[in-house]
């Protein structure tokens, strides 16, 4: 077996192969990192390689395994870290320049969760400047690259964590999500993105954007490995006082079942027709016939709040950001600096902010400490809490006829580096199909759905109602199945071969 | 950052004068630092004096990534603050952000309550010193978090002004604080200065009966902000009022009103205008000075803080604390004044003199209501002026003090030994029954002991024998005495004088 085969199969397959002892932790941890060492100079997808410690972590497991330790199903598989996501001892910048260099002194809980189950942890994987962005081209370390096209964009804000579990970098990654930035990426580069309900998975060492929309998730090759990811993470932690206390689901079992008899699927009227590219809504209503086909009911459902979420979310992020990001002020942490010229502690924070973020954080500052300001609170804060109250409503009502919504994940295939950086509107346009499922806080996957235009994925995206992820799992575990015996294998599989050094 | 319009400097008028013109009307903002074990969003221990910047976790350190968790004990004392004061207890309630930058505020907004505090209107009765009771508004109390320390180093006053670095101490910050907000207090007129004064005395009685804080005002547990307005007459609507921040005496609040009502009554005397203003109180002159126009304060942009749940406090826990609280001290007061049969004069003197505490724990060690007050009010006060400490702070308990009585009322020494035992108590030298044992300082009445000075002393003074022996009975004083030095002071007076009577065949 070489390590081409090992690091193409799914994060589910590498267990058993570590499990039946087919290959050690050892062995297929430094096989991700060689092809880390081949590709990643050329896609820019990790911000930190973190080689030693993986390997450390990996032998550790191969000793385990070897004293007839009981292991997690998981133990031994390598895994790639969002860099929004605090990792004790390792370097997290949110993609900023303004914590270059920080190295945290605490875990955040799903990391600690990933360490007790035994993962090895291969880097901190590139983003958008504190989770802002559509494309990672904000990320103050350079772009990441799509690896079906290395011109265009792997999504945002996880295109690091999208494109290095796309291009065969690590079989699992730690995404989040605050208004699409998982399943975003997910449907551009040919992966599975999913935003679980908000709360059931720690936000304990997430840097936060936007705190009541953030949620980390996991971005894997197959549902079933998403749902491997997702029962790992999830569960209540006493350090979030957002945390749900349900107990996890039974993801896996969901995305092994492959059975969507009587499910009803409801197609979102608001998220379907303008400004969704042809052959996206193509891919779309192709995976719908499938379902049906499958013994689905595929309903129509209007959902017509869904017009001003965009609206509302990007008066309430950026609100909840411009807070956020204040401590963010050269004190405690990160980069300082101190002017020459009357350095009271006010021009340090002004120069130390001016250096260190860059103009979409700026820009979103800007916008959020303006909509929170007395006089003008109610009319943009507060009015964009109310719409959030409505998509809230409207997906009550649309649950009520159906057990599942659907839509396109975005509006497009990946576009070119550089189209859109220098228009904001058109790149917030990007995430106008999974942006409700954030204010609502209802969990999402989205699926590889073929390929549209210019030969590049498409994603289709399912919604289901808040602590119903099982459903999100039924569903998508059932139409990867259908696609993969209609296209005969996965999607990614079609992707064009990244080689060894290749530069564009 | 604009600053205020310059005005001219106008003299501060007379006190009286300021008071027979112009009505004051107050505010004042208390905050307490409440007594948990750990910080109102965190795990790190709350304590005084540490180490500069041990007491930390991520969360108090604001560090990315970290989330606050409420402490629910903090929670359950600001709930008792709010029953003490005869506040209502919100059913729901929230905590928002307030936004500013300061280097020792570590996520550079405050969590604290806004629009949504866990109890708002209540009142509270404040008794003055001439026993007039003065009921005080409450507006509100709600929940925050403290900030971090700032320390100025390098420059000659401490102070940021010239100072060449500072340094920032987050052992504070995340510190719970409850703020108890009053609505305006009118009708105070020339009163004003003591009611501000006795007001958050009568506060920090209360927290301190709740066990929710020591409240201690010398190490800034209690913070009082104190607003000051001047209207022409009772009828005339609020003045503009200035705002002396985290005065923290009660001597230094009574000072600050008074200050502020004279220097008010100086502008508007000119025909000048309050400006609506923070001000700052100095200890060394007793007078107020500008910190930042109120007018150009920031925005602070609150809103509801999103990493924390709305705060719920069931209705069956609101009313387990309620059924939880201690006698407060208004009503025990009222209760200790019934059974001691003091005199309100009396009773208000103990009081003020912060002795209510010992001399209930002295009565309960044994003596009686009046022996304790003379003990305590009497040579133990004393003492504590001439060392210039809080009578508490004496070393000595109120066990002692009521031991001490005992020996007295039971004739085992008079009350000049008495008072050198205390002395001994105080110099840390044990308990009266061990000192006296130790130092042999008992009264002597046995006969054979006190017969041979008798004898000694009737031998030495034959003219004053001659004098008694002639009828002049109370010239048996000048024989005492002698007994009295020869024995060291410790012999039954009673029992010398019968036994000189004996020996001299008068009766």
């Amino acid at each position: 077996m070489t390590s081409r085969d090992i690091i193409r199969r799914s994060a589910a397959a590498q267990a058993a192969a570590l499990e039946a002892g087919e290959v050690s932790s050892e062995e297929l941890t430094r096989a991700h990192l060689d092809r880390i060492a081949d590709v990643d100079g050329d896609l820019g997808a990790f911000l930190h390689v973190n080689t030693d410690e993986a390997l450390t972590t990996a032998r550790d497991v191969d000793s385990r395994r070897a004293a007839g330790e009981e292991l997690h199903g998981l133990a031994g598989v390598p895994i790639a870290v969002k860099d929004v996501v605090v990792t004790e001892g390792q370097p997290t910048t949110a993609g900023s320049k303004i914590l270059e260099g920080w190295i945290p002194p605490y875990d955040a809980t799903l990391v600690q969760k990933l360490r007790a189950a035994g993962l090895p942890i291969l880097g901190k994987t590139n983003m958008d400047e504190f989770a802002m962005g559509s494309s990672t081209e904000s990320s103050a370390y350079g772009p990441t690259r799509n690896p079906w096209d290395r011109d265009r964009i792997p999504g945002g804000s996880g295109g690091g964590s999208a494109a290095a579990v796309g291009a065969y970098e690590a079989p699992l990654a730690i995404g989040t999500d605050t208004g699409g930035s998982i399943r975003q990426p997910g449907a551009v580069t040919g992966t599975v993105g999913v935003k679980p309900t908000y709360g059931s998975v720690s936000r304990y060492g997430l840097i936060a954007m936007a705190s009541s929309l953030d949620q980390a998730g996991p971005v894997t090759r197959t549902v079933e490995d998403a749902a491997l990811l997702h029962e790992l993470i999830a569960g209540h932690d006493p350090h979030d006082s957002t945390s749900l206390p349900d107990p996890v689901g039974a993801y896996t079992q969901a995305a092994r079942g492959k059975d969507v008899k009587g499910l009803r699927i409801g197609v979102i009227e608001e998220l379907e027709g303008e400004g969704f590219a042809p052959e996206v809504r193509a891919r779309f209503t192709e995976s719908l016939d499938q379902l049906e086909r499958a013994g689905a009911e595929i309903v129509r459902v209007a959902c017509p709040n869904f017009r001003y979420a965009l609206g509302a979310y990007y008066l309430i992020m950026p609100s909840e950001a411009s807070s956020n990001l204040a401590k963010f002020d050269g004190m405690r942490f990160g980069l300082r600096v101190v002017p020459e010229d009357h350095p009271t502690a006010e021009n340090v924070m002004k120069a130390t902010r001016g250096a260190g973020f860059g103009d979409e954080v700026k820009r979103r500052i800007l916008l959020g400490t303006y909509a929170l300001s007395a006089g003008y609170y109610d009319a943009y804060y507060g009015s964009a809490q109310k719409v959030r109250t409505l998509v809230q409503r409207d997906f009550s009502a649309a649950f009520e006829q159906v057990d599942v919504l659907a839509s396109p994940t975005s509006p497009t295939v990946a576009f070119r580096l550089g189209e859109k950086v220098d228009d904001p509107m058109a790149m917030y346009m990007n995430d106008i199909a999974t942006i409700p499922a954030n204010l609502a806080g209802t969990p999402g996957i989205s699926v590889p759905s073929g390929l549209a235009e210019d030969g590049l994925p498409a994603g289709i995206q399912f919604l289901a109602p808040a602590r119903a992820d099982e459903r999100l799992y039924r569903v998508g575990g059932a139409l990867e199945a259908l696609l993969e015996d209609a296209w005969g294998g996965p999607l990614l599989a079609t992707a064009p071969e990244l080689t060894a050094g290749a530069t564009r | 950052m604009s600053t205020a319009q310059p005005t001219a400097p106008t003299a501060p008028v007379d006190y009286d004068e300021a008071i027979a013109r112009f009505d004051p009307v107050l505010g004042i903002e208390v905050h307490v630092e409440l007594g948990t074990a750990t910080k109102m969003f965190d795990g790190a221990p709350n304590i005084f004096a540490a180490e500069p910047n041990t007491a930390i976790t991520p969360t108090s350190l604001g560090l990315p990534g970290s989330l606050p968790v409420v402490n629910r004990r903090a929670v359950e004392y600001a709930i008792r603050i709010g029953l003490a004061l005869n506040c209502s207890i919100a059913e729901n309630c929230r905590f928002a952000r307030k936004q500013y930058f300061y280097p020792d505020l570590t996520k550079n907004f405050q969590t604290s309550q806004y629009d949504e505090p866990i109890a708002y209107e209540g009142w509270v009765d404040v008794e003055l010193e001439d026993g007039e009771i003065i009921r005080v508004e409450i507006e509100r109390a709600h929940m925050e978090e403290d900030a971090g320390k700032n320390t100025h180093v390098g420059g000659a006053t401490g102070r940021i002004h010239g100072a060449t670095h500072s340094q920032v101490d987050y052992n504070r910050a995340g510190v719970p604080l409850v703020e108890i907000v009053t609505k305006p207090i009118p009708d105070t007129k020339g009163r004003a200065p003591e009611v501000a004064a006795a007001y958050v005395r009568t506060l920090r009685d209360i927290f301190r009966a709740l066990d929710v804080s020591e409240a201690r005002m010398e190490r800034g547990n209690v913070r009082a902000d104190v607003n000051v307005s001047l209207r022409a007459d009772p009828s005339a609507p609020l003045g503009t009022r200035s705002e002396t921040k985290n005065v923290n005496s009660f001597r230094s609040i009574d000072r600050t009103v008074r200050y502020e009502i004279s220097r008010q009554a100086g502008i508007l005397d000119a025909g000048g205008s309050v400006v609506q203003e923070t001000r700052h109180f100095h200890e060394d002159t007793g007078e107020t000075s500008s910190g930042r126009p109120k007018s150009d304060a920031e925005d602070y942009r609150y809103f509801p803080e999103p990493d924390l749940v709305p705060l719920a406090p069931s209705r069956e826990w609101v009313e387990e604390i309620r059924g939880s609280l201690p006698e407060l001290p208004a009503a025990r007061r009222r209760r200790l004044l019934g059974e001691w049969s003091f005199t309100d004069f009396e009773m208000r003197d103990v009081i003020n003199a912060g002795a209510l505490d010992l001399l209930e724990s002295t009565v309960t060690a044994g003596a009686s209501p009046q022996s304790a007050r003379k003990w305590w009010m009497g040579e133990l006060a004393r003492t504590a002026r001439e060392q210039d400490v809080d009578l508490d702070a004496l070393v000595v308990t109120p066990a002692q003090v009521a031991e001490l009585q005992g020996l007295v009322d039971a004739d085992k020494i008079n009350d000049k030994i008495a008072k050198q035992v205390l002395t001994r108590v105080l110099d840390g030298q044990g308990d009266p029954t061990a000192i006296i044992e130790r130092e042999g300082l008992a009264v002597v009445s046995d006969d054979s002991v006190l017969t041979g000075a008798v004898e000694q002393a009737i031998a030495e003074n034959p003219d004053v024998v001659a004098k008694i022996q002639g009828g002049k009975v109370q010239a048996i004083g000048a024989l005492i005495g002698p007994v009295m030095k020869a024995t060291r002071g410790q012999a039954d007076a009673g029992r010398v004088r019968e036994l000189i009577m004996e020996k001299l065949g008068v009766s």
